[in-house]
Protein backbone atom coordinates (compact mmCIF):
# COMPACT_ATOMS: atom_id res chain seq x y z
CA UNK A 1 0.00 0.00 0.00
CA UNK A 2 1.90 3.38 -1.17
CA UNK A 3 1.16 6.89 -0.09
CA UNK A 4 -0.18 7.51 -3.21
CA UNK A 5 -3.08 4.62 -2.94
CA UNK A 6 -3.86 6.22 0.65
CA UNK A 7 -4.64 9.59 -1.18
CA UNK A 8 -6.48 8.69 -3.95
CA UNK A 9 -8.49 5.85 -3.16
CA UNK A 10 -10.99 7.89 -1.16
CA UNK A 11 -11.42 10.37 -4.04
CA UNK A 12 -13.94 8.45 -6.01
CA UNK A 13 -13.59 4.29 -5.81
CA UNK A 14 -13.54 4.21 -2.06
CA UNK A 15 -14.81 7.94 -1.44
CA UNK A 16 -16.25 8.43 2.08
CA UNK A 17 -19.90 9.53 1.80
CA UNK A 18 -20.62 7.90 -1.46
CA UNK A 19 -19.43 4.12 0.15
CA UNK A 20 -18.87 4.28 3.38
CA UNK A 21 -21.34 6.39 4.46
CA UNK A 22 -19.88 8.39 6.95
CA UNK A 23 -19.61 12.11 7.72
CA UNK A 24 -22.92 12.60 5.75
CA UNK A 25 -24.67 15.20 8.30
CA UNK A 26 -22.68 18.11 7.72
CA UNK A 27 -22.13 16.97 3.94
CA UNK A 28 -26.06 17.89 3.66
CA UNK A 29 -26.27 20.58 5.91
CA UNK A 30 -23.58 22.93 4.83
CA UNK A 31 -23.68 22.62 1.18
CA UNK A 32 -27.05 25.99 0.26
CA UNK A 33 -23.70 27.67 -0.90
CA UNK A 34 -20.29 26.84 -2.56
CA UNK A 35 -18.37 28.91 0.24
CA UNK A 36 -19.77 27.33 2.88
CA UNK A 37 -19.29 23.79 1.39
CA UNK A 38 -15.64 24.92 0.71
CA UNK A 39 -14.90 26.59 4.31
CA UNK A 40 -16.30 22.96 6.06
CA UNK A 41 -14.32 21.33 4.00
CA UNK A 42 -11.29 22.72 5.21
CA UNK A 43 -12.25 22.50 8.36
CA UNK A 44 -13.19 19.02 8.18
CA UNK A 45 -9.63 17.87 6.11
CA UNK A 46 -7.37 19.76 8.63
CA UNK A 47 -9.08 18.19 11.71
CA UNK A 48 -9.13 14.82 9.86
CA UNK A 49 -5.29 15.00 9.59
CA UNK A 50 -4.27 16.56 12.66
CA UNK A 51 -6.72 13.96 14.24
CA UNK A 52 -5.13 10.88 12.67
CA UNK A 53 -1.42 12.34 13.07
CA UNK A 54 -1.80 12.88 16.61
CA UNK A 55 -4.18 9.43 17.00
CA UNK A 56 -1.63 7.23 15.27
CA UNK A 57 1.24 9.21 17.54
CA UNK A 58 -0.04 7.59 20.52
CA UNK A 59 -1.74 4.60 19.33
CA UNK A 60 1.06 2.51 21.45
CA UNK A 61 -0.28 4.36 24.80
CA UNK A 62 -3.80 3.87 24.12
CA UNK A 63 -5.47 1.18 26.58
CA UNK A 64 -7.96 -0.60 24.26
CA UNK A 65 -10.39 -0.04 27.27
CA UNK A 66 -11.09 3.59 27.12
CA UNK A 67 -9.61 4.01 23.73
CA UNK A 68 -12.84 5.31 21.86
CA UNK A 69 -13.08 8.42 24.73
CA UNK A 70 -9.48 9.41 24.48
CA UNK A 71 -10.05 9.20 20.83
CA UNK A 72 -13.19 11.87 21.17
CA UNK A 73 -11.35 13.94 23.47
CA UNK A 74 -8.38 14.30 20.85
CA UNK A 75 -10.95 15.48 18.39
CA UNK A 76 -12.89 17.77 20.16
CA UNK A 77 -9.96 19.74 21.49
CA UNK A 78 -8.71 19.76 17.45
CA UNK A 79 -12.31 20.85 16.71
CA UNK A 80 -12.13 23.52 19.48
CA UNK A 81 -8.89 24.74 18.14
CA UNK A 82 -10.89 25.45 14.46
CA UNK A 83 -13.74 26.38 15.94
CA UNK A 84 -11.99 29.83 17.99
CA UNK A 85 -10.03 29.96 14.49
CA UNK A 86 -12.97 30.55 12.84
CA UNK A 87 -14.70 32.85 15.32
CA UNK A 88 -11.78 35.00 15.60
CA UNK A 89 -10.95 35.48 11.84
CA UNK A 90 -13.75 34.54 9.67
CA UNK A 91 -16.39 35.65 12.34
CA UNK A 92 -19.69 35.96 9.70
CA UNK A 93 -18.52 32.50 7.86
CA UNK A 94 -18.44 30.95 11.85
CA UNK A 95 -22.72 32.20 12.43
CA UNK A 96 -23.30 30.62 8.84
CA UNK A 97 -22.00 27.59 9.63
CA UNK A 98 -23.86 27.75 13.00
CA UNK A 99 -23.34 24.71 14.90
CA UNK A 100 -22.05 22.39 12.12
CA UNK A 101 -17.97 23.02 13.13
CA UNK A 102 -19.13 22.26 16.68
CA UNK A 103 -20.74 18.81 15.04
CA UNK A 104 -17.12 17.84 13.34
CA UNK A 105 -16.43 15.98 17.00
CA UNK A 106 -19.18 13.70 16.28
CA UNK A 107 -18.74 13.51 12.47
CA UNK A 108 -18.19 9.72 11.84
CA UNK A 109 -15.60 10.09 8.77
CA UNK A 110 -13.22 11.53 11.92
CA UNK A 111 -13.49 8.76 14.00
CA UNK A 112 -14.05 6.10 11.42
CA UNK A 113 -10.65 6.92 10.29
CA UNK A 114 -8.89 6.93 13.37
CA UNK A 115 -10.35 3.55 14.51
CA UNK A 116 -9.82 2.20 11.62
CA UNK A 117 -6.92 3.30 9.97
CA UNK A 118 -4.94 6.13 12.83
CA UNK A 119 -5.19 3.12 15.57
CA UNK A 120 -2.51 0.72 13.46
CA UNK A 121 -0.25 2.35 11.26
CA UNK A 122 2.30 4.92 11.59
CA UNK A 123 2.12 8.53 11.15
CA UNK A 124 3.32 9.44 7.86
CA UNK A 125 0.51 7.15 6.40
CA UNK A 126 -1.95 7.95 8.88
CA UNK A 127 -1.72 11.41 7.90
CA UNK A 128 -2.01 11.18 4.42
CA UNK A 129 -5.13 9.01 4.54
CA UNK A 130 -6.51 11.88 6.45
CA UNK A 131 -5.84 13.82 3.70
CA UNK A 132 -6.65 11.32 1.06
CA UNK A 133 -10.70 11.20 2.78
CA UNK A 134 -10.73 14.34 3.37
CA UNK A 135 -10.27 15.42 -0.23
CA UNK A 136 -13.22 12.66 -1.01
CA UNK A 137 -15.47 14.13 1.59
CA UNK A 138 -14.20 17.49 0.14
CA UNK A 139 -15.27 16.75 -3.58
CA UNK A 140 -18.65 15.61 -2.78
CA UNK A 141 -19.71 18.96 -0.51
CA UNK A 142 -18.41 20.62 -3.87
CA UNK A 143 -20.68 19.08 -6.19
CA UNK A 144 -23.22 19.28 -4.01
CA UNK A 145 -22.83 23.17 -2.76
CA UNK A 146 -22.14 24.08 -6.19
CA UNK A 147 -25.02 22.36 -7.95
CA UNK A 148 -26.97 23.77 -5.08
CA UNK A 149 -26.34 27.34 -4.95
CA UNK A 150 -26.11 27.58 -8.98
CA UNK A 151 -29.76 25.94 -9.60
CA UNK A 152 -30.82 27.98 -5.91
CA UNK A 153 -30.05 31.02 -7.20
CA UNK A 154 -27.78 31.37 -10.27
CA UNK A 155 -24.48 32.64 -9.03
CA UNK A 156 -21.81 30.69 -7.75
CA UNK A 157 -19.41 32.05 -4.81
CA UNK A 158 -21.95 35.02 -4.91
CA UNK A 159 -21.28 36.20 -8.17
CA UNK A 160 -23.88 35.74 -10.49
CA UNK A 161 -23.20 33.39 -13.36
CA UNK A 162 -27.32 34.09 -15.22
CA UNK A 163 -29.39 36.90 -15.21
CA UNK A 164 -32.71 35.84 -13.22
CA UNK A 165 -35.91 35.82 -13.91
CA UNK A 166 -36.45 38.62 -11.51
CA UNK A 167 -33.77 41.16 -13.01
CA UNK A 168 -35.29 40.42 -16.99
CA UNK A 169 -33.14 37.18 -17.37
CA UNK A 170 -34.11 33.97 -18.66
CA UNK A 171 -33.10 31.87 -15.63
CA UNK A 172 -35.84 30.66 -13.30
CA UNK A 173 -34.00 29.71 -10.42
CA UNK A 174 -35.33 26.52 -8.12
CA UNK A 175 -36.49 27.60 -4.94
CA UNK A 176 -36.41 24.22 -3.54
CA UNK A 177 -32.22 23.72 -4.08
CA UNK A 178 -31.98 26.08 -0.94
CA UNK A 179 -34.42 23.51 1.14
CA UNK A 180 -33.26 20.21 2.88
CA UNK A 181 -34.88 18.03 0.29
CA UNK A 182 -32.69 18.93 -2.58
CA UNK A 183 -29.42 17.77 -0.75
CA UNK A 184 -30.73 14.48 -0.23
CA UNK A 185 -32.39 13.96 -4.11
CA UNK A 186 -28.74 15.58 -5.11
CA UNK A 187 -26.66 13.39 -3.26
CA UNK A 188 -28.74 10.47 -3.80
CA UNK A 189 -28.51 11.49 -7.54
CA UNK A 190 -24.80 11.70 -7.07
CA UNK A 191 -24.42 7.54 -5.82
CA UNK A 192 -26.75 6.92 -8.68
CA UNK A 193 -24.28 8.41 -11.17
CA UNK A 194 -21.17 6.65 -9.13
CA UNK A 195 -22.21 3.39 -8.77
CA UNK A 196 -23.40 2.95 -12.77
CA UNK A 197 -19.88 4.02 -13.41
CA UNK A 198 -18.68 1.85 -10.56
CA UNK A 199 -20.69 -1.57 -10.41
CA UNK A 200 -18.53 -3.32 -7.85
CA UNK A 201 -19.90 -0.58 -5.47
CA UNK A 202 -23.39 -1.81 -5.42
CA UNK A 203 -24.35 -3.56 -2.44
CA UNK A 204 -25.91 -6.84 -2.28
CA UNK A 205 -29.19 -7.36 -1.64
CA UNK A 206 -30.69 -9.40 1.81
CA UNK A 207 -32.55 -11.92 -0.86
CA UNK A 208 -33.90 -11.77 -4.37
CA UNK A 209 -36.95 -11.47 -5.49
CA UNK A 210 -38.32 -14.80 -7.18
CA UNK A 211 -39.89 -13.77 -10.66
CA UNK A 212 -42.48 -15.16 -12.37
CA UNK A 213 -39.52 -16.19 -15.14
CA UNK A 214 -37.98 -17.98 -12.23
CA UNK A 215 -40.70 -20.30 -11.90
CA UNK A 216 -40.89 -21.29 -15.24
CA UNK A 217 -38.64 -25.12 -15.55
CA UNK B 1 -44.54 25.53 25.21
CA UNK B 2 -46.61 23.40 23.18
CA UNK B 3 -45.33 25.59 20.38
CA UNK B 4 -41.50 24.68 21.07
CA UNK B 5 -42.87 20.94 21.25
CA UNK B 6 -44.71 20.69 17.81
CA UNK B 7 -42.30 23.05 15.86
CA UNK B 8 -39.27 21.13 17.40
CA UNK B 9 -40.79 17.64 16.23
CA UNK B 10 -42.18 18.66 13.18
CA UNK B 11 -40.91 21.64 11.51
CA UNK B 12 -37.73 21.48 12.64
CA UNK B 13 -36.65 18.03 12.41
CA UNK B 14 -33.53 16.86 13.75
CA UNK B 15 -33.42 14.47 10.93
CA UNK B 16 -34.93 15.85 8.16
CA UNK B 17 -34.89 19.52 8.05
CA UNK B 18 -30.79 19.46 10.17
CA UNK B 19 -29.41 16.05 8.64
CA UNK B 20 -28.47 15.24 12.18
CA UNK B 21 -28.01 11.68 12.91
CA UNK B 22 -27.97 10.55 9.46
CA UNK B 23 -25.05 7.97 9.54
CA UNK B 24 -27.02 6.24 12.15
CA UNK B 25 -30.45 7.39 10.90
CA UNK B 26 -29.36 5.53 6.96
CA UNK B 27 -27.60 2.24 9.11
CA UNK B 28 -30.34 1.48 11.72
CA UNK B 29 -33.21 1.53 9.32
CA UNK B 30 -33.34 -1.77 7.83
CA UNK B 31 -35.96 -2.86 10.25
CA UNK B 32 -38.90 -1.22 12.06
CA UNK B 33 -38.42 -2.85 15.28
CA UNK B 34 -34.65 -2.07 16.02
CA UNK B 35 -35.24 1.50 14.38
CA UNK B 36 -38.46 1.67 17.47
CA UNK B 37 -35.84 0.62 19.96
CA UNK B 38 -32.89 3.03 18.91
CA UNK B 39 -35.97 6.14 18.35
CA UNK B 40 -36.83 4.75 21.89
CA UNK B 41 -33.74 4.87 23.00
CA UNK B 42 -32.95 8.59 21.34
CA UNK B 43 -35.50 9.82 22.77
CA UNK B 44 -34.39 8.98 26.28
CA UNK B 45 -30.89 10.22 26.19
CA UNK B 46 -32.05 13.49 24.18
CA UNK B 47 -34.63 14.52 26.95
CA UNK B 48 -31.89 13.84 29.89
CA UNK B 49 -29.33 15.54 28.29
CA UNK B 50 -29.97 18.84 27.07
CA UNK B 51 -31.72 20.26 30.09
CA UNK B 52 -28.40 18.29 32.17
CA UNK B 53 -26.20 20.47 29.50
CA UNK B 54 -28.36 23.48 30.37
CA UNK B 55 -27.46 23.38 33.57
CA UNK B 56 -23.93 22.07 32.91
CA UNK B 57 -23.66 25.22 31.02
CA UNK B 58 -24.85 28.05 32.76
CA UNK B 59 -23.74 27.27 36.01
CA UNK B 60 -20.23 26.39 35.04
CA UNK B 61 -19.10 27.43 31.70
CA UNK B 62 -21.11 30.95 31.02
CA UNK B 63 -19.16 34.22 31.24
CA UNK B 64 -19.82 35.44 35.33
CA UNK B 65 -20.66 31.79 36.04
CA UNK B 66 -17.53 31.48 38.88
CA UNK B 67 -18.44 35.10 40.18
CA UNK B 68 -19.55 33.40 44.04
CA UNK B 69 -15.46 32.37 44.04
CA UNK B 70 -14.93 35.21 43.63
CA UNK B 71 -14.01 34.64 39.59
CA UNK B 72 -16.21 37.25 37.87
CA UNK B 73 -14.45 37.16 34.68
CA UNK B 74 -13.63 33.42 33.81
CA UNK B 75 -15.11 32.49 30.46
CA UNK B 76 -14.59 28.76 29.72
CA UNK B 77 -17.94 29.08 27.28
CA UNK B 78 -14.65 27.51 24.41
CA UNK B 79 -15.17 24.31 26.67
CA UNK B 80 -18.69 24.00 25.93
CA UNK B 81 -17.78 20.98 23.49
CA UNK B 82 -15.38 18.98 25.87
CA UNK B 83 -17.98 19.14 28.59
CA UNK B 84 -20.91 18.40 26.51
CA UNK B 85 -19.81 15.19 24.85
CA UNK B 86 -18.19 14.40 28.02
CA UNK B 87 -21.71 14.71 29.67
CA UNK B 88 -23.38 12.55 26.93
CA UNK B 89 -20.87 9.78 27.26
CA UNK B 90 -21.33 9.83 30.78
CA UNK B 91 -25.34 9.80 30.92
CA UNK B 92 -25.30 7.11 28.30
CA UNK B 93 -23.18 4.93 30.68
CA UNK B 94 -24.98 5.66 34.03
CA UNK B 95 -28.23 5.08 31.78
CA UNK B 96 -26.99 1.72 30.22
CA UNK B 97 -25.94 0.41 34.09
CA UNK B 98 -29.40 1.92 35.83
CA UNK B 99 -31.30 0.13 33.10
CA UNK B 100 -29.16 -3.02 33.72
CA UNK B 101 -30.11 -3.16 37.32
CA UNK B 102 -33.69 -1.63 37.50
CA UNK B 103 -35.10 -2.26 34.19
CA UNK B 104 -33.18 -5.44 32.36
CA UNK B 105 -35.85 -6.28 30.00
CA UNK B 106 -35.52 -2.99 28.61
CA UNK B 107 -31.88 -2.85 28.64
CA UNK B 108 -31.31 -6.09 26.43
CA UNK B 109 -33.92 -4.37 24.33
CA UNK B 110 -31.94 -0.54 24.04
CA UNK B 111 -28.48 -2.26 24.97
CA UNK B 112 -26.90 -2.48 21.73
CA UNK B 113 -28.07 0.94 20.74
CA UNK B 114 -27.32 2.94 23.79
CA UNK B 115 -23.35 3.15 22.36
CA UNK B 116 -24.52 4.35 19.42
CA UNK B 117 -26.00 6.74 20.64
CA UNK B 118 -22.95 8.79 22.22
CA UNK B 119 -21.76 9.31 18.48
CA UNK B 120 -25.03 10.50 17.28
CA UNK B 121 -25.02 13.99 16.02
CA UNK B 122 -28.64 14.35 16.98
CA UNK B 123 -28.09 14.61 20.57
CA UNK B 124 -24.95 17.04 20.77
CA UNK B 125 -26.49 19.20 18.02
CA UNK B 126 -29.67 19.39 20.24
CA UNK B 127 -27.20 20.75 22.75
CA UNK B 128 -25.68 23.08 20.69
CA UNK B 129 -29.01 24.29 19.19
CA UNK B 130 -30.25 24.72 22.63
CA UNK B 131 -27.23 26.95 23.77
CA UNK B 132 -27.38 28.82 20.35
CA UNK B 133 -30.81 29.80 20.84
CA UNK B 134 -30.64 30.83 24.35
CA UNK B 135 -33.50 28.55 25.49
CA UNK B 136 -34.41 29.00 29.47
CA UNK B 137 -34.22 25.75 31.72
CA UNK B 138 -37.79 24.73 30.82
CA UNK B 139 -37.58 25.52 26.99
CA UNK B 140 -34.16 23.09 27.53
CA UNK B 141 -36.93 20.52 28.63
CA UNK B 142 -39.52 20.67 26.33
CA UNK B 143 -36.98 20.70 23.52
CA UNK B 144 -34.92 17.70 24.39
CA UNK B 145 -38.34 15.95 24.42
CA UNK B 146 -39.56 17.15 21.30
CA UNK B 147 -36.46 16.95 19.31
CA UNK B 148 -36.09 13.23 20.68
CA UNK B 149 -39.79 12.65 19.62
CA UNK B 150 -39.08 14.12 15.99
CA UNK B 151 -36.07 12.24 15.37
CA UNK B 152 -37.96 8.84 16.33
CA UNK B 153 -40.74 9.46 14.51
CA UNK B 154 -38.42 10.16 11.52
CA UNK B 155 -36.27 6.86 11.60
CA UNK B 156 -39.30 4.47 12.44
CA UNK B 157 -41.04 6.22 9.28
CA UNK B 158 -38.35 5.49 7.29
CA UNK B 159 -37.48 1.90 8.13
CA UNK B 160 -41.65 1.11 7.67
CA UNK B 161 -40.93 2.49 4.36
CA UNK B 162 -37.39 0.97 3.61
CA UNK B 163 -38.88 -2.74 4.73
CA UNK B 164 -41.64 -2.22 1.48
CA UNK B 165 -38.79 -1.17 -0.52
CA UNK B 166 -36.96 -4.11 -0.83
CA UNK B 167 -39.84 -5.43 -2.92
CA UNK B 168 -39.68 -2.81 -5.88
CA UNK B 169 -37.58 -3.33 -8.88
CA UNK B 170 -35.30 -0.45 -9.18
CA UNK B 171 -31.77 0.01 -11.31
CA UNK B 172 -29.16 -1.73 -10.34
CA UNK B 173 -27.27 1.80 -8.82
CA UNK B 174 -30.42 3.30 -7.27
CA UNK B 175 -30.61 0.02 -5.09
CA UNK B 176 -30.02 0.43 -1.49
CA UNK B 177 -28.30 3.82 -0.61
CA UNK B 178 -29.43 6.30 -3.57
CA UNK B 179 -33.01 5.00 -2.71
CA UNK B 180 -32.33 5.73 0.60
CA UNK B 181 -31.52 9.38 -0.05
CA UNK B 182 -34.18 10.17 -2.32
CA UNK B 183 -36.93 8.45 0.26
CA UNK B 184 -35.59 10.30 3.20
CA UNK B 185 -35.69 13.23 0.48
CA UNK B 186 -38.74 12.64 -0.13
CA UNK B 187 -39.89 12.70 3.60
CA UNK B 188 -38.02 15.86 4.22
CA UNK B 189 -40.25 17.49 1.63
CA UNK B 190 -43.59 16.00 3.37
CA UNK B 191 -42.32 16.99 6.83
CA UNK B 192 -41.61 20.48 5.23
CA UNK B 193 -45.67 20.46 4.95
CA UNK B 194 -46.00 20.16 8.71
CA UNK B 195 -44.72 24.31 8.66
CA UNK B 196 -48.65 25.04 8.99
CA UNK B 197 -49.30 22.75 11.77
CA UNK B 198 -49.86 24.98 14.80
CA UNK B 199 -50.74 23.96 18.32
Amino acid sequence: MSLHHHLTAPLIGNNPVTLQILGICSALAVTTTLSTAITMSVALTVVLCLSNGVISLMRHHIPPSIRLIIQITIVASIVIVIDQFMQAFMFEMSKRLSIFVGLIVTNCLVLGRAEAFAMRNPVLPSVVDGLGNGLGYSLVLLIVGALREFLGTGALMGVPLVTTAADGGWFQPLGLMQLAPSAFFILGLLVWLVRAMRPEQVEQPEFRLRTSEDRRP
Amino acid sequence: MSELLIKSIFQENLALAFFLGMCTFLAVSKRVDTAFGLGLAVIVVQAITVPVNYLIFNMLLLEGAWAWAGLPEVDLTFLKLVSFIGVIAAMVQILEMTLDRFVPRLYRALGIFLPLITVNCAILGGSLFMVERHYDFEESVVYGIGSGIGWALAIITFAAIRERLKYSDMPKGVEGLASAFIVTGLMSLGFSAFALVTP
